[in-house]
This record gives structure tokens, C-alpha cells and sequence, in this order.
């Protein structure tokens, strides 16, 4: 578990805050509504999208489902090719890992290139507890960690940021991390792309080891995939002399040729691109072309314990496209900072407490961080069912039950508070169980239809603060069903 | 135990229970989608790959074997590149008519001496028409990887339309897995500011594509 997000206020809390916040708002309205509708004319551009999606997700289904095998034929596919393959059964061990590889090469700064594992693993700040210094080099990324910030977004993590803001941070405090921004920087976007160049590239030039993380892993020949689209993912993976990819178990695909499906539609439901500017493919070290040492992480931290849930397991095709982020009614006024992990928007609330289980009100809390509206379901190119797993994890979070964490099977108690919508559980198991109850309730609830309230009483009285209950319609749907469907003799 | 042998052991506990699955995997995924979109002829695919690079801000150039070694002078006359990297294999011809001084691209260079470096001239291991996309992998005239990263120009040659496929999977069946890849569409680019697009980041900031006919 990340040190970096412990503590924080649980999703509610966090999003009253961020939810006040106007030019957030507005930052985060402008950049979702701006890329939501780029990446509908991308998409539209296929005519066989429908199938590519349905292929991904039988590619990342098969793949987990025989898990142990592809992780083994990666691992001698690497070896094979000069790399060294090292396994990390969570954070505090891929972190270990990492640094001792870094010590070994007597060097104390390494430059990364955007990894969502890194950030959910804390590395940065493990290295720096070990006195090496760890340069974030995505333009984004960058930004955040001049700014003391955290990223916001998957795609673009400094999108709560304006030009502006940016601007700001350069002028104070690029000069601490190296080279000063230029004099009388102004916020046009080019001038700051420029500083970020300049800022960088002795770094690029001089640093003996790059980290970074992998889009997708080839099991059958070991070749690692990273795609980017500044030249800084090029720059980590090829300029340093030793290479540390830390990579999360899932990211596998059994054959090169599985790339055809990932590579048409990570880009286009990412960036909105028919492709991104830049992908790095690499298998092992080649002589005389970029790195002499090659090390692979391989990153379990949860990821098992998420397969054992055979609902949320889906959870694990995910491909980081961040397209949910971008439709998602609740992350754009929320913002990214709320959801208190690596992974904000839709894909975090049911991904984060997979991951890290449900034991902190935060990320108990993190189920409920939706309207259940279906539009992330809609864009994910790896159709994640998400509303189904968040409903799954809300009734995990207020019945417990059995889960699996660290590898170990585990019964959870039900969460504190949450008691309202237990007893309204039971209650309601209860009566769909006994079928009299039901129908007697339903006749009952129809008959007293003018008498209803739209608020209601006693703890559910919260719930209906913001919203009035529906009406209840004259007739039930099952009566108006046995009205207008019964044949003779049949039952409805 | 070592952590591979707990990693595993968790793994094959998440799946136990799960029917045994021996299908072979090749009949495993059902592969529906087309392997090309749309049909064109061989010149409209190299129309769509030149249309495509375009959008991305590549910029795109049309020529024959007779024009090449002036085109490529050209081109870097008119970005006052005064010294220029040149891949092993490169046909001699296409730098023939360059005035600059012409730096070979040797494994002991230092980085910084690539960064002194004002131009590359590549080719290419073929090019993808739907995405707009050039694909090196560090074959003959294409160099190692960073010949085509640390300078600020690169200038590649694209054998069009013997070098040009219509999509990605066919782009995949074409390319050796093993060898370094480096996928190129358009120049380095970030939207990260606002989301609004800037080419040139830390890649080369401005990419000539040269498509060579070589059509009969």
C-alpha cells in the first residue's frame, strides 16, 4: 500500500471540498467535455469497433484465466532475450526491489517515465527515504511533482491545473530540481513545452538509470510495450544504461499478434489518436542499442486477490485508457484528488478497493463514488462491466462476507455505519423470499398511493435531503403484467 | 518460498474451481474484426498514409529515385543543418547531393555528441496508411534507436508503395517481435497543458517524411 494516499478523507469528504473548488470545476469541464467528444469521432472512424472490444476482452479474459502460465512463459521469454525478471508480492517488496537494483549501479538518480504501478507502489518516495532521487519526465507528471501535487487524471494528471498555475510552478520551483525555468516565461503552452524540454534534457542525456512501467508484456516472446507521446518515454528506454520496469501481473497478452486489437484501441479511446506519437517496443537489451541491463518487477500487490472475486476480477483487463474518466458525471465535478489512489475516476473506485480492500473509510467509500449511469461501461474498449462491480462492492462493503487478501482467505465484517441500508437489505430479502408479503406490500403501496410522501422517514430521511422518491405508479408493473400477458391457464 | 512461488501459489488458488479450459489458443479468441478497414487501391493507401501523417504535422514530401538525393539537400539546407547523422546501409545516393558535414552513427558516441548532431536521415522498416504511422526497427538505414530521438530533424525515407501497408494487423505480421521497435506518428507532441496540442517535446520537433515511389 502506498504511504502517499494514507490518511486521506474518504471519497465524500474529499469531493465536498473539491466539488466548492470553481476553477477546478471548470478545468475538469472543459478538458472531459473537450477529449469525450475527440474520442467519439476516433472511435466512429472504425466500423468494427464493436468487435475489437469484444476481442480485447477475450484476450484479457483468457489470459487471466491461465494467469500462472503466461506469467512463467514471460519470465523465461525475457530471460531468454538478457533481461532479469524479479517478483514482488506487494508494494513494500517491488520498492525494495527497485532500490537495491538502483544501489547496485552506485547511481543516486534515475529519470522515469509515467507508470500508474510506480505511483500506486509509492516508489518515488521509497527512493527518496533511500537518498536517490527519482525525476518525473512527462511533461504532466512533471508539473505535479514541481508542484508538490499528486495527478488527477490517468491520461493527462495535471488536468486541475490551468496554463497559468503552471506557469507559476516553473517559475519557482524548476530551478530547485535543475535547470531554472527561461526568463520571462510566458503561459503560452509552447513556451512551456519548451521549458520542460530544456529543463529535461541534460537529465535524459546524463542519467544512468531509467524506470517505467509497461502498457502491455508479450508473454510468448518477452517483448515489452510502452506507448507515449512526448519522446520522454523514448528517452528513458533507451538512452540510460540500466532499465527497471516495474509492471503489474495483469498486463500480459499471450502473442505478439494480440497487439493488433490493444494498439487500435488503446489510442484512440486514450488520446482520441488514431495513434499516439511515439511506442517503444523492446525485447531484453540489444547490442549497442540502448540498455546494457534490463530488469523487470513483476507486481502482484492485490492484483491476485482481485482474480480470486470472480465478479471484480474484469476489473484486471483494464488498459489505462482513462475514457471513463472522461464521461463520468461524478469525476468530473469530484475531480481526480478525491478518489485517494493512483487510479481516480470509475476504473479507481472499483479497482482501488480490490486492490486495497475495503478496511479504510476512504476506501469503503469509494463503491458509492458513482451514479451508477452506465457511461463508463459505454466507452471502456475493454467493456469492464463497472456499475456491476461497484454494486458488487457496495454489498461487500455493508454484508462483508468472504475475500481474499494478501493471498489469504478472509472474512469481513460489515462495515461500520451502513446499518440503514442493511437492515433495508435483510428487510428486502425477506420479503422477496416470501412471495404473500410481497404481493400483499405491493397492493398495499399501490392503494396508498396519494397518501406517499416524497421524503422518507426516519434514517432514510439523508437520502431524500437531495432527491424526491419516484411516485408510485396506480398500477405495479406485476399487476399491470398479469393484466396484459396472461394467456388461459398460464402464469405470468 | 520465494516471492515467484507465492505470487504463483495465489494465482492458481484465485483460479481453483475454474473448469479446465485446453482450448488451443489460436481457436480461443473469436477475431471478427476486419483485417483492413475499408478496400482501396495500392495509391489510395499511399494517398491515406501521406493524408494521415499530415494530420499529425509530419511533413510530407512526393518524389522519385531522380529527385531524392536533391529533395533531401533541400530539406536540410532549409533547416540550416550543418552537421548530419547517417545510418549504416543507407543507399549512398539519397545523401549524395547534402553540403553538411556527415556523422556516421558509431556505438562509442556519447550521448552528447548525438545532441550535437542538427539532422538524421533514415529509412524505414515500412509504414501503417490507417494510422499514419512509421515503423524503425533498427535494420539497414535506420540505426539504433536514439540516432532518431536526440536530434532535433529527422528526415525518413519511405519506399512507397513497397514499404506501405493499409493497416495494423497486416503492420504486425510484417514485423520481428525481437528486434527494437519504434513506432513513429508525427513528431514528439503533448496535450498535457489544457489539452491543447504542442508538437515538439523532447523528440524531434519536426519530421520530414520522404515518400519515395518506387512503383515499377
Amino acid at each position: 500500500m502506498s504511504s502517499t494516499f494514507l490518511g486521506l478523507p474518504s471519497f465524500p469528504v474529499a469531493a465536498r471540498e473539491s466539488t466548492r473548488d470553481g476553477q477546478l470545476r471548470a478545468n475538469l469541464r472543459h478538458a472531459t467535455h473537450t477529449i469525450r467528444a475527440k474520442r467519439a469521432v476516433a472511435v466512429g472512424e472504425l466500423s468494427d469497433w464493436g468487435e475489437l472490444r469484444a476481442a480485447g476482452a477475450a484476450i484479457k479474459d483468457h489470459t487471466l484465466a491461465h494467469l500462472d502460465h503466461y506469467l512463467q512463459q514471460l519470465e523465461q521469454a525475457v530471460t531468454a532475450a538478457g533481461g532479469h525478471v524479479h517478483w514482488a508480492a506487494d508494494a513494500d517488496e517491488a520498492n525494495r526491489i527497485v532500490t537495491d537494483l538502483v544501489h547496485a549501479t552506485g547511481e543516486t538518480e534515475v529519470v522515469k517515465v509515467k507508470s500508474m504501478a510506480t505511483q500506486e507502489i509509492g516508489l518515488n518516495e521509497a527512493l527518496a527515504a533511500q537518498g536517490i532521487r527519482a525525476y518525473e519526465t512527462d511533461l504532466a507528471e512533471l508539473i505535479v511533482q514541481l508542484g508538490d501535487d499528486r495527478p488527477s487524471h490517468i491520461l493527462v494528471p495535471a488536468i486541475h491545473k490551468n496554463r497559468a498555475e503552471i506557469r507559476d510552478i516553473f517559475r519557482t520551483q524548476m530551478a530547485a530540481w535543475g535547470r531554472p525555468a527561461p526568463q520571462g516565461l510566458s503561459d503560452e503552452p509552447a513556451a512551456l513545452a519548451e521549458a520542460a524540454r530544456l529543463h529535461l534534457r541534460q537529465k535524459f542525456l546524463h542519467t544512468k538509470v531509467g524506470i517505467s512501467g509497461a502498457n502491455f508484456m508479450v508473454a510468448d516472446t518477452g517483448t515489452l510495450v510502452v506507448l507515449e507521446s512526448e519522446g520522454n518515454g523514448r528517452m528513458c528506454l533507451t538512452l540510460p544504461e540500466t532499465l527497471i520496469s516495474v509492471v503489474g501481473i495483469e498486463k500480459i497478452v499471450p502473442t505478439f499478434r494480440d497487439l493488433e486489437v490493444f494498439l487500435q484501441t488503446l489510442p484512440r479511446s486514450s488520446t482520441a489518436e488514431r495513434m499516439n506519437p511515439y511506442t517503444t517496443m523492446w525485447t531484453g537489451t540489444t547490442d549497442g542499442d540502448g540498455p546494457k541491463e534490463f530488469h523487470l518487477v513483476l507486481l502482484d500487490n492485490g492484483r491476485t486477490d482481485t482474480l480470486a472475486d470472480t465478479v471484480g476480477r474484469q476489473a484486471l483487463r483494464c488498459i489505462r485508457c482513462s475514457a471513463c474518466l472522461n464521461v463520468c458525471p461524478v469525476y468530473e465535478r469530484a475531480g481526480g484528488h478525491a478518489y485517494g489512489s493512483a487510479y481516480p475516476g470509475p476504473i479507481g473506485a472499483i479497482l482501488t478497493p480490490q486492490l486495497r480492500g475495503t478496511a479504510t473509510e476512504l476506501d469503503a467509500s469509494l463503491p458509492y463514488a458513482s451514479s451508477l449511469c452506465g457511461a463508463c461501461y459505454d466507452v471502456c474498449p475493454v467493456a469492464i462491466d463497472i456499475p456491476d462491480i461497484l454494486v458488487h462492492l457496495r454489498q461487500r462493503v455493508v454484508e462483508g462476507g468472504e475475500t481474499v487478501r494478501g493471498g489469504v482467505k478472509t472474512v469481513l465484517e460489515p462495515a461500520k455505519g451502513h446499518t440503514t441500508e442493511r437492515a433495508a437489505m435483510r428487510a428486502a430479502r425477506w420479503v422477496f423470499t416470501h412471495p404473500a408479503a410481497f404481493a400483499a406490500g405491493r397492493r398495499a403501496a399501490t392503494a396508498t398511493r396519494r397518501l406517499h410522501s416524497r421524503r422518507l422517514p426516519g434514517p432514510g430521511r439523508a437520502w431524500t435531503d437531495t432527491r424526491d422518491l419516484p411516485a408510485v405508479p396506480a398500477q405495479s408493473f406485476r399487476a399491470w403484467w398479469q393484466r396484459t400477458h396472461t394467456t388461459k391457464g398460464g402464469t405470468p | 518460498m520465494s516471492s515467484k512461488d507465492i505470487v504463483l501459489g495465489r494465482v492458481r488458488r484465485a483460479l481453483a474451481g475454474a473448469p479446465a479450459d485446453t482450448t488451443p489458443y489460436e481457436q480461443a479468441i473469436a477475431r471478427a474484426y476486419v483485417r483492413e478497414h475499408g478496400r482501396r487501391t495500392t495509391e489510395q493507401t499511399v494517398d491515406l498514409l501521406a493524408e494521415h501523417l499530415a494530420d499529425y504535422r509530419a511533413h510530407v514530401h512526393r518524389t522519385d529515385a531522380a529527385g531524392l538525393a536533391g529533395l533531401i539537400a533541400r530539406l536540410l539546407t532549409d533547416r540550416g543543418a550543418r552537421r548530419v547523422l547517417v545510418p549504416a546501409g543507407l543507399p549512398p545516393q539519397w545523401p549524395a547531393a547534402v553540403d553538411a558535414t556527415r556523422v556516421e552513427d558509431r556505438p562509442d558516441a556519447t550521448h552528447d555528441d548525438l545532441d550535437s548532431v542538427d539532422s538524421v536521415v533514415t529509412g524505414c522498416a515500412l509504414a501503417i496508411a490507417e494510422t499514419g504511422t512509421i515503423v524503425l526497427d533498427a535494420g539497414p538505414a535506420q540505426g539504433r534507436r536514439r540516432i532518431t530521438l536526440v536530434p532535433d530533424h529527422h528526415v525518413c525515407v519511405i519506399r512507397a508503395p513497397g514499404q506501405v501497408v493499409a493497416s495494423l494487423p497486416q503492420a504486425l505480421e510484417r514485423l520481428v517481435p525481437t528486434r527494437p521497435l519504434t513506432w513513429i506518428s508525427g513528431p514528439s507532441a503533448t496535450s498535457d497543458i489544457e489539452l491543447q496540442r504542442v508538437e515538439g517535446v523532447h523528440g524531434p520537433r519536426r519530421l520530414d517524411v520522404v515518400l519515395l515511389d518506387d512503383a515499377g
